[in-house]
């Protein structure tokens, strides 16, 4: 099944689904391991796993930090295309890679597609890849029935988000605020004013992400998304109380 | 540059969807300013007047003889406001901030020649400014952090990666992807996402469009060749612009050789096997990096140099045989630069050093009646710190312990 079919089966099911982020090989893929088993166990319905990028320009503090220690170890992208393979074949849950262009461009893009779809990784999202410029990448992944996931910005206007919509698969990726990954957003009226924008501009699900932290912040998306993304929070969980934590915060979020 | 902002296979606008209409508007008033004569107009009464140009062109007698071959001329943009050519691009992007109306600045910075000249125009201007600043480089280029405090700039030192100008470039994107709405990215060299590298070799070119007319006058024709030290590639891009339209002017590039091309600690994209296809910081180019895409430690004496990345017009120009690259070592950087200020009185940047070491291996196989022009870059006065560290000089070191010695004892006043 491809990605949007997986997730809207799911949105029958749920009032809001959650997407998780995590840094492959950061701090061991033994970790995220973990952390992912907690996860998919405490009803996370996807997860993204960042291959990691020496230049990550989109990532705020703890992304970032979080991307150079994986690297410090010597993790490669093989390491992290293997590993990807191995949560996909275990885990009943769509998985997605998020890196950066490098990354995929250096591996050879057919290729990597290639390797997603063999391996079942359901889609990827690119965040330095405008559509306009990535006209092969796209080709790729539709011919590999890979979902390439894009982003609505709230500095994006109608006619653009209309644009991306027309190249997204699976469903769109709507940053809550400008900015790199990490802060908190004000999920305040602007902001719906935003959502209904989205809205307007795809059929495909939203999934909102940067900066949603709690249960109050999931609660203030029901009706408005269909996925809230849960990124930094849980890397910063791990690092101060370690994978057990993941689980029963993951449980409480809904 | 076509409509993607590719020239030939480089170059692009690799964003973060955030900005994408921030690129557009700033596309599109680049577009404007070219097509205005008044714009280049004003933007030249404001060099002539704020800066020193038209820049001299010397006539190098001393070292001409010493090399016994071509005529040596150097193009002197170390005469300009703060020191190098930086204050080109940056008096030109600052004309066109105030043109879009935004209120506040922000840079990245190597070896704070381009912080320092951001920090001037802001100055002048009525701007916020805020420059990012590898935390390496904050250490090499004390003198320069001093001069952007006090002309109201927050210096921000960047502690990620490996803590030199492509981290400060990914730190001020940081900024600008949260700033969006009221502050312009005035970026430092011909490179990152279009317009950028155009827009930066445009403000530049008025180097090479000097140069061409100077030289005709002072040698009756045109050089045979035309010398640039290549960081990002914007002084590079400035001095050959013009000399690009006359097919009998070779034009060359040197890159910083570090240790030595095969030591691995250098920053040779062109002029070696080391860089590969890649993309980064916005922009399509040829990168020191690994196998898989990760970004490698560079090294140069001149933190200027010291990048992973060039300017994709450069690239183009590289793949096309149009422009030829060599590279030049620590070691005959610092010999190049001796070599000037004895013979000279002459002190060009350790970047420019370069240039005139590429120059120096080969002026002397050239006949007296050619001619050859250096472009210095930027003046090393400025530099005293990193270059009497590198020339390891023992007086400027005792200087340096007895005025520590002073500062901790008022301190513990
Ligand atoms: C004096 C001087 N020359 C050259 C450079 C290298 O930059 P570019 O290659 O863009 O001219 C710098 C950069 O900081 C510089 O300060």
């Amino acid at each position: 099944m491809q990605l949007e079919e997986q997730l809207r089966s799911k949105m029958q099911e749920k009032d809001i689904l959650l997407m998780t982020h995590i840094v492959l090989g950061y701090p061991s893929l033994e970790v995220n391991r973990e952390v992912i088993r907690q996860m998919v166990e405490n009803g996370v319905d996807c997860i993204e796993m960042q291959i990691p990028f020496s230049e990550p320009m989109a990532d705020g503090p703890v992304i970032l930090k979080a991307n150079q220690e994986a690297l410090a170890t010597g993790i490669s992208v093989k390491d992290c295309l293997i590993f990807g393979a191995e949560m996909a074949a275990t885990f009943d849950i769509p998985f997605l890679y998020m890196t950066y262009y490098n990354i995929i461009y250096k591996y050879g893009e057919e290729s990597f597609f290639k390797n997603a779809a063999k391996t079942g990784i359901k889609g990827v999202i690119v965040p330095d890849l405008p559509p306009e410029i990535g006209q092969s990448f796209l080709e790729y992944a539709d011919n590999n029935h890979v979902a390439p996931v894009l982003i609505f910005t709230p500095t994006s206007t109608d006619e653009r988000m209309r644009e991306l919509a027309r190249h997204g698969r699976g469903f769109i990726y709507c940053v809550a605020r400008r900015g790199v990954t990490g802060k908190k957003s004000e999920l305040n009226e602007d902001f719906h004013q935003y959502l209904s924008r989205c809205q307007a501009a795809t059929s495909l699900p939203l999934a909102v992400g940067f900066g949603i932290q709690d249960r109050d912040d999931i609660e203030a998306l029901k009706g408005r998304a269909d996925i809230a993304v849960i990124g930094s929070r849980t890397i910063k969980l791990v690092e101060a109380e370690g994978a057990a934590a993941v689980g029963p915060f993951i449980a409480g979020l809904r | 540059m076509d409509t993607n902002g590719f020239f030939g296979n480089w170059g692009g606008a690799y964003i973060p969807e955030v900005l994408y209409q921030t690129f557009l508007e700033l596309r599109e008033e680049y577009a404007r300013c070219r097509k205005d004569p008044a714009f280049w107009q004003e933007y030249i009464e404001l060099m002539e007047t704020y800066s020193c140009r038209p820049t001299p062109l010397t006539h190098a007698k001393n070292l001409t003889k010493h090399f016994g071959g071509a005529q040596i001329y150097i193009k002197r943009e170390d005469l300009n406001h703060t020191g190098a050519h930086k204050a080109n691009n940056v008096m030109g992007q600052g004309l066109l901030v105030k043109r879009m109306g935004k209120k506040r600045v922000i840079a990245e910075t190597g070896a704070g020649q381009h912080g320092m000249a951001t920090a001037t125009m802001a100055a002048k201007f009525g701007l916020d400014c805020t420059i990012y600043m590898g935390e390496e480089d904050v250490l090499r280029q004390r003198p320069n952090v001093f001069w952007m405090e006090k002309m109201g700039a927050t210096v921000v030192p960047v502690q990620d990666g490996s803590r030199t100008l492509k981290d400060a470039i990914n730190e001020a994107f940081r900024d600008w992807v949260t700033n969006v709405d009221d502050t312009h990215y005035v970026f430092g060299t011909a490179c990152g996402p279009a317009p950028f590298p155009e827009m930066v070799a445009w403000f530049q070119s008025i180097i090479s469009i000097e140069a061409h007319k100077q030289i005709l006058n002072y040698h009756g024709k045109l050089p045979a060749r035309v010398y640039a030290c290549v960081g990002g590639g914007s002084n590079a891009m400035g001095v050959f612009k013009r000399f690009l339209e006359e097919d009998e002017v070779e034009l060359v590039g040197v890159e910083a050789g570090g240790y030595g091309a095969d030591s691995g600690a250098h920053a040779i994209r062109l002029s070696s096997d080391d860089a590969s296809a890649g993309v980064a910081q916005g922009y399509k180019t040829m990168f020191l990096q690994d196998d898989d895409g990760q970004m490698k430690q560079t090294h140069s004496v001149a933190a200027g140099l010291d990048y992973v990345g060039v300017s994709p017009i450069l690239t183009d120009l590289w793949e096309k045989k149009l422009v030829r690259f060599e590279s030049a070592t620590d070691d005959e950087v610092m010999t190049a630069l001796d070599l000037t200020m004895k013979k000279e009185g002459i002190i060009p940047a350790l970047e420019s050093s370069h240039a005139f070491a590429g120059a120096f291996r080969e002026v002397g196989s050239l006949s007296t009646e050619e001619a050859i022009i250096i472009n210095q870059s930027g003046r090393g006065d400025k530099d005293i710190f990193t270059i009497a560290h590198a020339f390891d000089d023992p007086s400027w070191k005792e200087f340096i312990i007895e005025r520590g010695k002073e500062y901790s004892n008022t301190d513990k006043q």
